[in-house]
């Protein structure tokens, strides 16, 4: 009955996202389990087992088109378990059950690691260990509840090593082996192609994309550019990567101004790209940077990793390759005649390429452009549609037009996407910037200064740079409740945020805990630089601490534990060292008798000791003034 | 073979340990413990968990894996802590017949302010009996050892064990009481008891306690008297409880004699007489036994027939038998005495 709620609990949390009929026959099955158990029926017979079994497995198959990797892996999990459950009879199957519990339990792991759910699955994994027990029909004698108060008791005393394990255990930098397609799937985040709508699409998710710790005093606003995918190619309505590789140490530059030092807490992306303010000038591990300034990362970011950063947010970059040049200039063939018009006509009045920036982004402040979430749909000629016509749009429409129209002037320019800004967290004083953040700009390259950054929207709308998006789109009623700052109910909006803060803090210090976290965590300690045989040592060593310690408490408290045994044993050792021992089987009355015979100068109080400690221990009642006499008489006997 | 070895290295661990007059008291030195099978599939679980975890990145994955590790541990140590300081008598058994079992008693005390939970005893590779005893408290436990010989039966080292809490590790110790009960031979053969001499005249038309010869018809049940006299058959068929009557003419003597029987092994010979000892005494006779060796004069009564049994049971003396090689050694292990049933 305790394994049945155990799972029953274990997959409730799954139930979602599995297919409807694969709950519904688990739940059923389960049912049909708890029937039986509380109404004392036959189990069903095993060929009709051995067919639901075969149809279930089946229909994963049919489902999620394979039968490995994460969903169908649960998938399969699941329906294994609803089986074995209707054919539990001896032992080994509720062992089995059991360990189909902790798996489905590391199952629901997979999916999210927030503080409530990892709540709840302790809860279930108590239960769980609580059903080990009473699997083993020899501990029947345990009362209803003893076995929950047993596992906790277990639990609380395990939580040290498990500490010390977490902590300490060298942690392998994974995946050992390639991860099936579906590992990671279902995260939303940044693409690395831009089309009119990948932004806004993704601006209407108030999901964390990372959360950002200043060291010193936080940057303006206008300074939160957040760089992601830089975008070089453009096939008339899509922009792509086409990224030269990167290098393994940071692209110089030339800082002007003061740097920025952070800590960027990133969610699981399961994208290579680390977010950094512009420009970074550092690496975290393991990580390089391509020629365009974007950090990224061998693995994808698949757990909640955390990096140091610095960045310097006024610089000035180097020369132009001409290969970069005539890359940055690059336009399609054909298409959108009424933008290359314009920019032909700019061009003949003034060459400067100031001058075209200048002039297009006051086309975009004066003319009546509109900033919205839901732009219309844009046809082939998307740029000459969006500039000339509908004049709506979302970051990446203006960046892209904006970036076209540069080219098409003969500027280099080149889109870069990312998240513009952050919501400040009063709580825990960091930044936390959501997938609604994403945001897309242009670079264009002038002589002497470098890549300039320039963006377009902030032209169209003033505020979403300074006050982030609810503030400038004119149809945010619809977006989700978190992402409109500044909006309604603004103490439901602080509680919302002192729960992120919580979160926060679980992300830096539990989730993001993995090997760099471990690393940096144990020199900073002031162990060094340590390698994991020093971990494995250290570990050692507090484990082996951590049992003295728990014998050392024992043994205090053994002694203390029962005054009265404690007292019996200290009045026998002292005969003993009279000659007269306590002979192995002797009761204490008999051996009383004989050291009274012995020594008849001792008769009295000895009598009286052993009176006393026959009644403490083997009467039906001891009375603490008993308890007290006894130890008194022992504490004066002399021999 | 590795039944062999492993009764080898037992032997060799418990080496110094001497069957124990006393109670013992289960302290470190005596105290073993190693994974069960089941503890070993839940280390794989562990690797799997953990490796799944690297896989991954999962920072819960880890704790969780962890956490079962720790948990673990924890019951490793108390599947320690659940039998030291223990203490344990053996209390011998209660004398059975050869092919039944011989419950062994023991006493398990626990000394501590906790419970100890899911402690068994077992005999060789035995059902563990399981037993929970609760704090400063007792437990009797009855140990059923199968009885194959007759002679003096031992019940040698009995595993203390646990498994308690989770079932992964099982702790144990061997304890060996010197303590030892009487198997009497099993009691078979097809004869017909012996005919009784007559014995000395009886008091005239009397009521006998259990069976005479003289069988007189049935009366109603009347309270005192023994169930054994009962005619359980008649009761069914009248729906009325009947004692039979019975009529004492004489006392017979019976005489049970080992020369009577032309059996030429002597465990079917006993194996015979004990049967006879068990009928005549439950037929009410007065008998006697003779044995080469040995002569019991006739009486009757528990006495008498445990006095029977016992001289039949450690009947050994080869100087009387000659031309057999079914001789006794009662105190040899059991495993050397089948062996020598089997050349015999």
């Amino acid at each position: 009955m305790w394994l049945l709620v155990a799972l029953v609990l274990a997959v409730v949390p799954h139930a979602v996202a599995l297919p409807i009929w694969l709950s519904t026959l688990f739940f059923a099955m389960a049912g049909w389990r708890g029937f039986i158990a509380f109404r004392n029926r036959a189990l069903p017979a095993r060929w009709l087992l051995l067919a639901v079994a075969v149809l279930a497995g089946a229909g994963v198959l049919i489902d999620f088109r394979t039968l490995f990797g994460r969903d169908a892996g649960v998938a399969l999990l699941v329906a294994m378990t609803a089986c074995k459950l209707l054919e539990t009879r001896g032992l080994r199957d509720g062992v089995v059950l059991v360990f189909l519990g902790y798996l489905l339990v590391m199952g629901n792991l997979l999916y999210s690691q927030e503080i409530p759910l990892v709540t709840y699955l302790f809860a279930v994994v108590l239960l769980m260990l609580a059903a080990q027990v009473m699997i083993h029909r020899q501990h029947a004698g345990l009362g209803a509840l003893a076995p929950l108060r047993l596992t906790g008791k277990m639990a609380l005393q395990a939580v040290p090593v498990m500490l010390i394990l977490f902590v300490l255990f060298p942690r392998i930098p994974g995946p050992l082996w390639g991860l099936p397609q579906d590992a990671h799937k279902g995260r939303t985040g940044l693409s690395d192609e831009m089309m009119p709508g990948t932004v806004s699409t993704l601006s209407k998710s108030d999901a964390v994309a990372f959360r950002a710790r200043f060291t010193g005093p936080f940057p303006s606003p206008s300074q939160l550019y957040w760089r992601g995918p830089v975008l070089w190619n453009f096939d008339g309505r899509r922009w792509t990567a086409g990224e030269a590789p990167p290098s393994p140490v940071p692209v110089p530059f030339t800082p002007e101004g003061a740097a920025v030092d952070y800590s960027v807490i990133l969610e699981p992306s399961n994208r290579i790209w680390l977010l950094a303010l512009d420009l970074p000038a550092m690496l975290p591990p393991q990580a390089s940077m391509t020629p365009s300034f974007q950090l990224v990362r061998q693995q994808p970011v698949n757990e909640v990793y955390r990096y140091q950063m610095r960045s310097y947010p006024q610089y000035r970059t180097g020369d132009l390759q001409a290969t970069e040049r005539a890359r940055a200039l690059r336009l399609p063939s054909r298409g959108n005649p009424q933008v290359r018009a314009l920019a032909a006509e700019w061009r003949a009045q003034d060459t400067r390429p100031e001058s075209m920036v200048g002039r297009a982004l006051a086309m975009f402040r004066q003319q009546t452009f509109y900033y919205t979430l839901n732009p219309p749909l844009l046809g082939t000629d998307s740029v000459d549609e969006f500039l000339f016509n509908t004049r709506q749009g979302f970051c990446e429409h203006y960046a892209s037009a904006f970036v076209f129209l540069m080219r098409a002037a003969g500027v280099p320019a080149r889109v870069v996407t990312g998240y513009q800004g952050g919501e400040r967290n009063t709580f825990g004083d960091y930044l936390i910037v959501r997938q609604s953040d994403a945001h897309a700009w242009a670079e264009v390259w002038l002589e002497g200064r470098g890549w300039v950054r320039v963006d377009p929207t902030g032209a169209v709308a003033p505020n979403r740079v300074q006050d982030g998006l609810y503030a400038a789109v004119t149809d945010g009623q619809n977006l989700p409740f978190l992402i409109r700052r500044g909006g309604d109910s603004a103490w439901l909006h602080q509680l919302a945020m002192s729960w992120d803060s919580l979160n926060n803090s679980w992300n830096e210090w539990v989730l993001a805990y993995g090997p760099d976290r471990q690393k940096e965590f144990l020199s900073g300690l002031g162990f060094g630089a340590v390698d994991w045989r020093e971990m494995i040592i250290a570990m050692t060593v507090a484990l082996a601490g951590f049992v003295l310690v728990v014998v050392g408490l024992r043994w205090l408290d053994q002694g203390s534990r029962d005054p009265v045994v404690r007292a019996w044993q200290r009045f026998c050792a002292r005969l003993a060292r009279r000659g007269l021992a306590r002979g192995v089987q002797e009761g204490p009355l008999a051996f009383v008798q004989r050291v009274a015979d012995r020594r008849p100068d001792l008769a009295e109080p000895v009598c009286e000791i052993g009176r006393l400690y026959a009644t403490l221990r083997y009467g039906p009642t001891a009375s603490p003034e008993d308890v007290h006499q006894l130890q008194r008489l022992v504490r004066q006997f002399r021999t | 073979m590795l039944a062999a070895w492993r009764r080898r290295f037992e032997a060799w661990v418990t080496r110094y340990q001497r069957p124990s007059l006393g109670p013992i008291r289960l302290d470190r030195r005596r105290i073993y413990i190693l994974p069960t099978p089941q503890g070993y599939a839940f280390g794989l679980l562990l690797l799997l968990l953990f490796v799944w975890s690297i896989n991954y990145s999962n920072s819960m994955g880890f704790a969780f894996t962890f956490l079962l590790a720790a948990v673990a541990l924890n019951t490793m140590w108390q599947a320690h802590d659940t039998l030291l300081g223990l203490v344990i008598h053996g209390n011998g058994a209660d004398p059975v017949f050869a092919g039944q079992d011989a419950g062994f008693r023991f006493l398990l005390e626990n000394t501590r302010g906790a419970p100890r939970h899911g402690i068994a005893l077992q005999w060789r590779d035995g059902e563990p009996l399981f037993i929970d005893i609760p704090p400063h408290g007792s437990m009797a436990a009855v140990l059923p050892i199968p009885a194959e010989r007759r002679g003096w039966l031992r019940p040698g080292r009995i595993r203390v064990l646990t498994r308690f809490p989770l079932g992964l590790f099982q702790s144990w110790s061997w304890v060996e009481f010197d303590v030892a009960t009487l198997v009497y031979p099993r009691p078979r053969g097809a004869r017909a008891l012996p005919v009784p001499l007559p014995g000395a005249p009886g008091s005239g038309a009397q009521e006998l306690a259990v069976g005479s010869d003289d069988y007189a018809g049935f009366r109603p049940y009347a309270p005192g008297d023994s169930p054994r006299r009962i005619a359980w058959k008649a009761a069914g068929r009248t729906e009325q409880l009947l004692v039979k009557r019975f009529v004492d003419q004489a006392r017979p003597e019976l005489w049970l004699d080992w020369q009577l029987l032309g059996i030429e092994n002597i465990e079917p010979r006993l194996e015979q007489l004990c049967q006879w000892v068990l009928k005549a005494e439950n037929e009410g006779y007065e008998y006697g036994l003779r044995l080469p060796s040995i002569r019991i004069l006739p009486a009757r009564g528990e006495p008498q027939r445990r006095r029977c049994l016992e001289a039949l049971a450690l009947f050994a003396d080869r100087k009387d038998i000659s031309g057999t090689d079914d001789g006794l050694e009662s105190r040899k292990p059991a495993k050397a005495a089948k062996t020598q049933r089997a050349a015999g």
